[in-house]
């Protein structure tokens, strides 16, 4: 028999697993990011929050939150989006002599270890946005069904009042 | 336009105290509000958007979209600055002003705090100065605003307060595991923790209900209205008056002077873009130690060509903030118990009276970190992304504790708000600008709260902790901004008597923390409110006798 808490907590987990496995609906086409730019920046965005027992950064919707940011209060950071994913993928072609989004996880890994030394700006802006789509509020289009929350054990949806507590034990959870 | 006794410009904390004042002592009041009036449906859960992370925008305001500030630092490098970026120092724009989204811890300074010179002397390069008032002269408007606003929490533990006539009129929120974590702590280092005060009902009180205890508290509006704010409480008070209106989206460009030299109205831009003109007897000027500092600026004429209260060039200058310094600490088991607001314990024992700093501030563990607000505090060796930054959230999210606090701020004459003389917001109004730095007295006072934070959480059982502290090369002003219009006896080292009225010019007044002398180690909105009932109660009753007409 489950009392609430273990029943969302059951459920929540349930939903996870669902989300960690749905990629297939992972968008291909986006507003502001080419295909080409979006391929990239997954393969950014990935060696910022790789998949591991969670989903990754894309899997979780990430590029869909930047893609719409940039539409939004990050218009401002367009260009430096533009300039930033073709060097990177400048970078992979020279050093491996294919696109990063095929470059292997180690040479992807490399790229982006290079970007954080020699393009700062650009690493920063890149981490802090994936990080806001992975952590963020679902609302902005990342953090897919609170997938983050969730892997960190908060409650989803948030218990409240009378529900943080165990009624039939009559102690608090 | 009809016109008024009194125009009030500003909303916020100071703002609806002086309306509801005034208009229930009868004077008719027309209260200009830039911001709109949003309410407990407003509350959005937005992470990346409200007032505490504003990533994707201020959610009460001001906008991105034609709000520039600008700020010179010390090697003069000029920086044009968004409303959502952190060296803007927002506070926020809307009915409520700052009340509206605040963590809402509500603190009383100490009588130190009002005589910080005396007590310890000018720092080197300083513009520390005793109040005009002291502690014993503003504690019954403490009370006042403390009944008024509705206060919750518990001072009974510790002796380091100034004295008061009667208790909070609400108990404290039930413990949180933090506060039951801490307690023990801080009590075995000889410390005097207690259960903080907060604008926020833990019972039902003035006709709403009590806090649910959400995650979703600082920097948000209460989805439930359980915290306490002007909006909420004096605000709708003054409009049921009948002799108050409120008037949102409507931005003062200026305070309109006669050719002797009083003010007669204000000029201000409505909601659809219209120039209008308000007429008064007075005039209040209550939008927050930048804007109000802003707003004298530019009230230029040809008998205040530098401004209104300039004459000696004090408008805008002592601009303060608080340097918050404290420590994160990581713990073996799970502090966290998802019970908003989070903050409960504080300590007031590290305020005053440390050999060699002068002054320091209270200690208190932080509001409840959402995940956001976690990337940058898991332990510094771990990598800033990539797996093994991921499995440091998961594994200290729930395990780690901040303690920190407001330092008290040296003030200096060279921290300053002046107008930018190219820079025009979205009215075509010179807009903000920031000069200067932090005195370097108050980061040796912030590195001793470090210390003491990571002291107490070991204590604690932390296994590991971390200090956090940051040294800013600009003016530290956000949310606690005060200082600018600052209060005194002297015309030529002040703007405002100790009644808020300004030297220059008798029916003008600024009141809110603007005339703030020194800033405290705490958080200001309770004192910002008590100085409001003080000066509104000066304000009426000189009203009685003469009117202030010349």
């Amino acid at each position: 028999m489950f009392n609430r808490r273990e029943f969302v907590s059951a459920t929540a987990l349930a939903g996870a697993a669902l989300g960690a496995s749905s990629t297939g609906c992972r968008r291909t086409t986006y507003g502001v990011l080419k295909a080409d730019d979006a391929a990239t920046l997954t393969a950014i965005c990935d060696q910022i929050i790789p998949a591991d027992e969670f989903p990754s950064a894309s899997q979780a919707g990430v590029l869909t939150f930047i893609d719409l940011q940039l539409m939004g209060p990050y218009r401002r950071h367009q260009k430096t989006y533009r300039d930033g994913l073709k060097q990177a993928n400048d970078w992979s072609r020279s050093r491996f002599g294919i696109d990063l989004a095929q470059a292997s996880a180690q040479q992807q890994f490399e790229i982006v270890s290079a970007l954080e030394k020699d393009n700062k700006p650009f690493f920063d802006l890149v981490r802090a946005h994936t990080m806001q789509g992975y952590y963020g509020n679902p609302r902005h289009g990342g953090n897919r069904d609170a997938v983050s929350w969730r892997m960190l054990g908060l409650d989803e949806p948030p218990l409240r009042g009378r529900a943080q507590y165990d009624l039939t034990a009559g102690t608090k959870r | 336009m009809k016109h008024v006794n009194a125009v009030i410009v500003g909303a916020g904390a100071a703002g609806g105290i002086v309306a509801k004042e005034l208009s229930t002592a009868g004077l008719t009041v027309v209260m200009l509000e830039r911001g709109k009036w949003y309410t407990a449906h407003d509350c959005r859960k937005d992470d990346l958007r409200n007032q505490r992370t504003t990533v994707l925008g201020n959610a009460f305001g001001p906008d991105d979209d034609g709000n520039p500030r600008v700020a010179v630092d010390a090697k003069g490098t000029i920086r044009t600055i968004l409303p959502s970026e952190g060296g803007y120092n927002n506070n926020a724009a809307c009915v409520g002003g700052g009340t509206l989204s605040y963590g809402a811890q509500a603190w009383r300074y100490m009588p130190q705090d009002f005589r910080m010179r005396s007590t310890y002397g000018a720092p080197e390069g300083s513009s520390l100065e005793d109040w005009p008032i002291s502690y014993d002269e503003l504690e019954p408007f403490y009370d006042k605003a403390e009944y008024e606003i509705g206060i919750s929490g518990d001072y009974s533990g510790t002796p380091f307060k100034g004295p008061r006539k009667r208790d909070l009129p609400m108990p404290p929120l039930p413990p949180n595991r933090e506060f039951g974590i801490l307690e023990p702590a801080a009590k075995r280092l000889g410390l005097h923790p207690f259960h903080l005060p907060m604008a926020r009902n833990s019972i039902p009180y003035n006709g709403r209900g009590p806090c649910m205890r959400c995650r979703w508290c600082c920097g948000f509006a209460c989805e439930v209205d359980a915290k306490n704010g002007s909006q909420n409480t004096v605000i709708p008070i003054a409009l049921a008056s009948g002799n108050c209106e409120l008037r949102t989206e409507c931005m003062a460009a200026w305070i309109l002077t006669d050719d002797r030299g009083r003010a007669r109205g204000v000029t201000y831009i409505d909601a659809s873009g219209r120039w209008q003109e308000q007429s008064s007897d007075i005039v209040v000027v209550a939008g927050c130690a930048t804007e109000s500092a802003r707003l004298l600026l530019n009230s230029k004429s040809k008998l205040f060509p530098n401004g209104l209260g300039n004459r000696y060039d004090q408008v805008g200058r002592h601009l303060q903030g608080h340097h918050y310094t404290g420590a994160i600490g990581y713990f073996d088991f799970d502090t966290y118990d998802d019970l908003g607001p989070g903050a409960s314990i504080a300590v007031t024992d590290y305020n005053h009276g440390t050999p060699g700093l002068c002054g320091g501030g209270m200690l208190a563990n932080e509001f409840i970190r959402l995940p956001i607000h976690m990337i940058d505090r898991v332990p510094k060796e771990t990598p800033r992304w990539g797996l093994p930054h991921k499995q440091a959230m998961r594994a200290w999210h729930k395990r780690s504790i901040v303690i920190m606090g407001p330092t008290q701020q040296i003030p200096t004459a060279a921290a300053r708000v002046t107008v930018d003389p190219a820079v025009r917001d979205k009215w075509g109004l010179p807009v903000v600008r920031f000069e200067g730095n932090v005195h370097p007295h108050t980061f040796e006072i912030g590195e001793t709260q470090s210390k003491r934070a990571e002291a107490w959480l070991k204590e604690a059982g932390a296994i590991h902790t971390s200090a956090m502290a940051s040294h800013p090369t600009l003016v530290n002003a956000g949310q606690h901004q005060a200082g600018t219009c600052r209060m005194g006896d002297d015309p030529h080292g002040s703007v405002v008597d100790k009644h808020c009225q300004i030297h220059d010019v008798d029916n003008v007044f600024v009141i809110d923390g603007s005339v703030h002398v020194t800033n405290g180690g705490f958080n200001p909105a309770l004192t910002i409110m008590a100085v409001a009932y003080y000066a509104s109660d000066a304000l009426v009753r000189n009203w009685k006798g003469t009117k202030f007409r010349s």
